[in-house]
């Protein structure tokens, strides 16, 4: 275990009551490189609360969440994970550059440069222009190309493929398949059934 | 990944927006500029007055056109989700959301300290106080913007938070309020002002060094 660099997330006894209602109780998982956490659900069933308590968002109402071993609080948790949620936080009167350009400041750098993301999504040539001009998908091409250009191990999306069409689907499956190989972990909700044939891929069913 | 940067970005970020948004410039200004201008209206041809109560019209316009700007700091990042990724970066929030106060009082903040020489001026203040006004509201107006700041992240998420915003953050200018009134008042009888202006500087140090952390702190709490 120690001559590979291998990361871990846990989630141990994890419940989340919300109004009242319990939206999902004594919830256990660990995941570690190279797999994916498919997180199913009908609508109101807590995968985006589930997402939200991760991310630090909301505390878990029991239960903790562990990084490598260490709670999330004392680790690098912050530094290895990277968020695309329902709002894409991209600035609309900021160009493509610029948006990008500013997340890279608040992280550090990963393992594209910003023109070779953009190749990647499908957006090379789009460098100045304003995000306001951008259809929804190519918005969501954007906010996931977020994911390249930082350093990062675990990706936490929330429906990352709202919005996008069949190519755009099979691009961001492509992308996660590749990030699973080279040692990444990524934590997902999705109406879509994903196509992932080579990587290691655990469903927890909320509902 | 260093903080520096970050912090620079920030920065940068939130002027290109403002020049790209113009309105955000222009409506505080504006709004300090006409609510100045209502009170010779309002008071009629008693330049003595006028001159009497001149400090208090200034600063107590500058304080509401600080309030009229406040919502605009966090609320465009809280609706797009700018402020979930500025919260999920491994920088320390405070430091960040410090870069957004500043960048949000050279945008609302600044413009004030361009026209208040003109507009004391206008409303009969002896040249030789505008020096103190001008550095009162140097002084002064940054501590608006970070006092301010821990009222609007508290409020952020509410649909209708500027009632709230507003009877929240008034009280909390009062001490500026006086101080910064009080040393014009005395500048332009002639009188030394040195004290006014110390308690201005240690109330501007505490607040560049107490507020960020709250503000971050109730970020957190509204993006939940």
């Amino acid at each position: 275990m120690q001559t590979q660099a291998t990361h871990s997330l846990e989630g141990r006894g994890l419940s989340c009551i919300r109004d009242d209602r319990v939206l999902f109780e004594e919830l256990v998982f660990e995941l570690v490189s190279g797999q994916v956490l498919l997180l199913e659900g009908k609508n109101g069933s807590g995968k985006t609360s589930l997402l939200r308590i991760l991310c630090g968002f909301r505390e878990p109402d029991t239960g903790r969440i562990h990084w490598c071993g260490e709670a999330v609080k004392d680790s690098q948790f912050y530094a290895d994970m990277v968020y695309v949620g329902h709002l894409d936080g991209i600035k609309k009167e900021l160009t493509v550059l610029e948006n990008l350009k500013m997340s890279l400041a608040l992280s550090s750098s990963g393992r594209y440069s910003i023109d070779q993301a953009l190749t990647k999504v499908h957006l090379s040539g789009y460098d100045d222009v304003l995000v306001q001009a951008l259809s929804a998908g190519q918005k969501r091409r954007l906010s996931l190309a977020r994911l390249l250009i930082t350093e990062n191990v675990l990706w936490i999306l929330d429906e990352p493929f709202t919005s996008l069409d069949k190519q755009g689907i099979a691009l961001i499956e492509s992308l996660m398949a590749e990030h699973c190989a080279s040692g990444g972990m990524i934590v997902l909700t999705s109406h879509h059934d994903i196509d992932l044939p080579d990587v290691d891929v655990q469903r927890i069913n909320l509902s | 990944m260093s903080l520096s940067r970050a912090f620079f970005a920030v920065i940068r970020r939130d002027l290109v927006l403002a020049l790209r948004r113009r309105s955000e410039i222009a409506n505080p200004l504006l709004f300090f500029i006409l609510v100045i201008t209502l009170f010779p209206l309002g008071i009629g041809a008693q330049p003595h007055l006028l001159q009497a109560i001149a400090p208090g019209i200034i600063w107590v316009s500058a304080l509401l056109a600080a309030m009229l700007s406040l919502d605009s700091l966090f609320r465009s990042d809280f609706d797009d989700g700018s402020l979930e990724q500025i919260l999920l970066s491994p920088h320390p929030t405070s430091i960040l959301v410090l870069a957004k106060i500043v960048a949000h009082w050279l945008v609302t903040g600044l413009p004030l300290l361009i026209v208040a020489p003109l507009l004391a001026v206008f409303l009969g203040l002896p040249n030789h106080s505008l020096g103190i006004l001008l550095l009162t509201l140097l002084l002064g107006t940054p501590v608006l913007s970070l006092i301010g700041a821990i009222g609007v992240a508290l409020t952020v998420g509410l649909r209708r938070g500027g009632m709230i915003l507003s009877l929240l953050v008034l009280p909390l200018y009062v001490p500026v309020l006086i101080f910064a009134g009080n040393a014009v008042q005395m500048a332009s009888g002639g009188l030394p002002v040195d004290a006014q202006i110390n308690i201005l500087i240690a109330i501007l140090l505490m607040a560049l060094v107490l507020t960020p952390w709250p503000t971050a702190a109730a970020l957190k709490m509204s993006i939940n």
